[in-house]
C-alpha cells in the first residue's frame, strides 16, 4: 500500500510499504477514506518529539471502512464505517476503567522507554513516534487498529467524512480543554492559539456555557475563523495581550485560560523568543513556552489554566510563583477521546456544531508532503489539511 | 535494582588507593626526610629502601584505583614486608631513635589492620549471601487489575510461564512436584535447571529454588497482594541468581542486551497485558510486544513484512472482551 512516511526532520514522502495484517485477536484492519494532518504531526515533522525512525508512517486522525476483524472483535463487521480515536486504549486497565483512555496502561509496548523520559508512560498512539509505541499511522491506504472492540465508533451513512473526521482528535481535544476548566455561566475564557484545536476549544467553551471567549493568534485567517464562531479576537503581534485581557475583564483576567499552542510557541517578545529558540536548538530545553507562561500570568486569581497544546519534555522560566500565589488550578492531558466521542457525535448530528469550518485544504494522500509544507509554514492561509487516499 | 555486594567494597579500596598515592609520592620525592621521621636515617641503605617502598606504593595506588577491590591483598602483603623490615630496624636501635622507629612501626601496623579489613571485605563480597544461590538480586513490581488469586493462578501454572517470561523456553512439571526449566541464554544456546517449590500460599506467595547441578543457580519469590482499593493485585518478584561465567558472563550478557532487571519488567508488562487484555500488546515496531532490549534498534512503524511477522505466542487464555467500551 501507499503511505506517508517520515524520512528526516522536515522531510516526508510517499512510500510503498507492506499491507497491515491482523496481529492480535482484538485487531481490525481499516481502509482509510479520509485522514488529516494535525498540528501535533508538525512537532514530529520538525523532529521535536524524540524517537522517530526513518520510515515511520505518520497520521493519527483518520477514518474509514472496516475490511477485516480479528476473532476477538464482536462489535464491528466488514463494511462498517468508523472513526478511530487517536489514543490506543485497551478498555480493561485501571486507567481505562476510570475513562482516562490516553493514559491506558497496556497500549504502549515502549512504555519502558517513555518512563525514562516522563516518569510514567502515556498510552500508545497511532503514528506518533516510538515513544508512544511505534504504531503505524493512518496517513496511508490501510491501518491496523488494535483494541478495535474499544476505540472505533460506527458512523451512519448520512454524515459525511468531513463532518465526523475531527472526532478522532481535534474536536475532543478542544472540548476537553474547555471541559477541564469547569466553566460556569458568566465565565470568560481566553484561548491561546486559533489553530484547529484552538478553534474547537472556542466552539466547545460556548457549548459548555461560557459568556465570552477570547482567541489569541497572529494569523488573520485563523482569527477570522475564530470570529466566525463568536470569539473576540486578539492579534498578539498588534497588541499587548496581557493588557488587552485586563481591559476586557475590567482587571480580573479571564476566569479560564486554555493553551492550545504547545511546545513550538511563537511570540512577539523577541528577546524571550530568541532565548527559548536558542535553548531548544541547543537541546537544552525541548519546549518553548511563551504561550503557557502568558496564559498563567493572564489568568484570574483562583482560575484554571488548561493545557491541551502538546509538550514533549522540559521548559525553562516556568512562572511557579504566579501559579502558586494566585490559587490557580492547572489541568492537562492528551484527550481521552473515547470519553467524549458519543456526546460530540450527538452535537454534530444535532447540527450544534459543523466541524467542517476548520478545513482550508483538501488534497490526495500523494500530495501529503506538500500539505505538510503548507501547514508548517502557514502558507496559502493553511489551517487544516484533509487527505484522501 | 541490581544489587551486587561487591559494590560496597569498592569505595574503601579506592580510598586506600588514594592513601597509597599520598604515601608513595613523598617517599620518592624526599626519601631522606622520610627516613629521618622513621628514625632510620643512620643507615646509608635507608633512602634506597624508602624509595623502593615508595615505588611499590604507587603500584598499589594504580591497582586499587583502576582494578578490582580484591587487589587490596597486595597491600596486605606489602605491609607484612614493611613490618618485617621495621622489626629488624627496631632491634638495632636505642634511645630517641628507637622511639621514632616504634612510632613508624605502630603507624604501619594500623595501616595493616585497615588493609586487612578491606581485603577480607572484598573477599566476603564475592560470596553469596546466606542461603541465596547467586550474588545478583533484583526486584520488580507491577499492578494488575485482577484478583490476587487469579494472578496467583496464572503464575502457579508453571508450564504457562513462557507465554510472558520471554527468555523461558519451556517449563516441565514432574510428578514429584519438581520442575525442569529451559531458558534461552546469550552465550550458550540454552541453560537448564531443576527447581523445587520452597513455599506456596495460594493467592499470596510462591517461592522456588533451583536444585544442585543447575546451569544457573536461582531462587525467587513472587508476592501477590491486593491493591489498597481492592480492585487489583500488587505483584512483586524478588530474584536471586547468578549468570554462568561469573562477572565476565554478566558483562557479556549485558553486552548482548540481556539486562536482567529490564527483562523482568518487560516480562511483568506482558503478564499484565495478557491478564487484562488477553494478549501481549503488539505495535508495528514491536510485533512481539514489549522488548526494551530493542529500544535503540527498532524497526520503523510500518506493517511488518511476512519475514518479520509476529511469532505466534500462545497466551493460553481465551481473549477477553472489553468490559467497558464506548462504542
Amino acid at each position: 500500500m501507499r503511505a506517508l512516511c517520515w524520512e528526516a526532520p522536515t522531510k516526508v514522502g510517499i512510500h510503498n510499504v507492506p499491507d497491515p495484517t491482523i496481529l492480535s485477536p482484538r485487531d481490525a484492519i481499516v481502509q482509510i477514506t479520509s485522514t488529516a494532518i494535525c498540528g501535533s504531526d508538525l512537532h514530529l515533522y520538525d523532529g521535536y518529539i524524540p524517537a522517530m525512525v526513518p520510515g515511520d508512517i505518520l497520521g493519527h486522525e483518520f477514518m474509514g471502512e472496516v475490511v477485516e476483524v480479528g476473532s476477538g472483535v464482536g462489535n464491528l463487521r466488514q463494511g462498517d464505517r468508523v472513526v478511530v480515536p487517536f489514543p490506543i486504549a485497551c478498555g480493561n486497565c485501571g486507567a481505562c476503567q476510570r475513562e482516562l483512555y490516553s493514559v491506558c496502561e497496556n497500549s504502549n509496548p515502549n512504555a519502558a522507554f517513555a518512563e525514562k523520559l516522563l516518569g510514567h508512560s502515556s498510552c500508545g498512539m497511532f503514528g506518533y513516534s516510538h515513544l508512544t509505541g511505534g504504531y503505524a499511522g493512518g496517513q496511508a491506504e490501510y491501518v491496523r487498529v488494535p483494541f478495535a472492540d474499544v476505540g472505533p465508533m460506527k458512523i451512519d451513512d448520512d454524515l459525511t467524512d468531513e463532518q465526523v473526521l475531527f472526532l478522532t482528535d481535534i474536536f475532543p481535544t478542544g472540548y476537553m480543554g474547555a471541559d477541564m476548566c469547569g466553566i460556569k455561566p458568566g465565565d470568560v475564557v481566553a484561548i491561546w492559539g486559533a489553530g484547529p484545536v484552538g478553534l474547537f476549544a472556542v466552539v466547545s467553551a460556548y457549548l459548555l456555557g461560557a459568556s465570552k471567549v477570547i482567541a489569541i493568534d497572529r494569523l488573520p485567517e485563523r482569527l477570522a475563523k475564530a470570529e466566525s464562531q463568536g470569539a473576540h479576537t486578539l492579534n498578539y503581534e498588534e497588541t499587548s495581550v496581557l493588557e488587552e485581557l485586563r481591559d476586557l475583564t475590567a482587571g480580573r483576567g479571564p476566569d479560564h485560560c486554555i493553551d492550545a499552542v504547545g511546545m513550538e510557541a511563537h511570540t512577539d517578545m523577541s528577546v524571550v523568543q530568541a532565548y527559548d529558540k536558542a535553548k531548544q536548538l541547543a537541546r537544552l530545553q525541548t519546549d518553548r513556552g511563551e504561550a503557557l507562561r502568558e496564559a498563567i500570568l493572564a489568568c484570574a486569581n483562583g482560575g484554571t489554566v488548561s493545557i491541551i497544546g502538546v509538550y514533549g519534555g522540559f521548559m525553562d522560566k516556568f512562572p511557579t510563583g504566579s501559579l502558586m500565589n494566585r490559587s490557580l488550578t492547572v489541568r492537562t492531558g492528551q484527550a481521552h477521546v473515547h470519553r467524549y466521542l458519543p456526546r460530540l457525535l450527538e452535537h454534530v448530528r444535532n447540527g450544534d456544531v459543523d466541524p467542517t469550518f476548520v478545513i482550508s485544504h483538501r488534497m490526495s494522500l500523494d500530495e501529503g508532503p506538500k500539505g505538510y509544507d503548507l501547514f508548517k509554514n502557514k502558507l496559502d492561509e493553511c489551517v487544516k489539511v484533509v487527505l484522501t487516499p | 535494582m541490581n544489587d551486587t555486594p561487591e559494590a560496597g567494597a569498592r569505595p574503601l579500596a579506592r580510598r586506600l588507593g588514594v592513601a597509597s598515592l599520598a604515601l608513595g609520592v613523598p617517599m620518592l620525592a624526599a626519601p631522606d626526610a622520610v627516613a629521618r621521621v622513621a628514625g632510620v636515617d643512620d643507615d646509608s641503605l635507608a633512602p634506597d629502601v624508602v624509595r623502593a617502598v615508595g615505588a611499590r606504593e604507587l603500584l598499589h595506588a594504580v591497582m586499587l584505583l583502576a582494578g578490582s577491590p580484591k587487589l587490596v591483598w597486595t597491600r596486605v602483603l606489602g605491609d607484612a614486608v614493611d613490618l618485617a623490615v621495621l622489626g629488624r630496624a627496631l632491634a638495632d636501635r636505642t634511645g630517641e631513635r628507637r622511639t621514632r622507629v616504634t612510632a613508624a612501626t605502630a603507624a604501619v601496623a594500623g595501616i595493616t589492620a585497615l588493609d586487612l579489613y578491606a581485603a577480607l571485605r572484598s573477599r566476603r563480597a564475592g560470596q553469596h549471601r546466606r542461603g541465596r544461590p547467586g550474588p545478583l538480586h533484583l526486584t520488580a513490581t507491577v499492578t494488575i487489575r485482577s484478583s490476587p488469586s487469579d494472578v496467583y493462578d496464572h503464575w502457579r501454572d508453571f508450564e504457562r510461564l513462557p507465554t510472558f517470561l520471554r527468555h523461558l523456553r519451556s517449563v516441565t512439571v514432574e510428578a514429584d512436584g519438581r520442575s525442569t526449566w529451559v531458558a534461552n541464554a546469550p552465550i550458550r544456546r540454552t541453560v537448564r535447571w531443576q527447581a523445587e517449590m520452597t513455599g506456596d500460599e495460594p493467592g499470596r506467595r510462591i517461592s522456588w529454588k533451583s536444585l544442585p547441578g543447575a546451569d544457573v543457580d536461582n531462587a525467587g519469590t513472587v508476592h501477590f497482594a491486593p491493591t489498597p482499593d481492592g480492585t487489583g493485585t500488587e505483584l512483586k518478584v524478588s530474584l536471586h541468581y547468578d549468570v554462568p561465567g561469573g562477572a565476565i558472563g554478566r558483562a557479556v550478557a549485558r553486552f548482548w542486551g540481556e539486562e536482567p532487571s529490564q527483562q523482568v519488567h518487560d516480562d511483568l508488562r506482558r503478564l499484565k497485558a495478557i491478564i487484562e487484555t488477553g494478549d501481549v500488546v503488539r505495535s508495528d515496531a514491536l510485533p512481539d510486544g514489549p522488548e526494551s532490549g530493542h529500544q535503540m534498534s527498532q524497526r520503523p512503524a510500518q506493517p511488518p513484512t511476512p519475514a518479520t511477522k509476529a511469532k505466534k505466542i500462545r497466551t493460553g487464555r481465551p481473549e477477553r472482551a472489553a468490559t467497558k467500551g464506548t462504542s
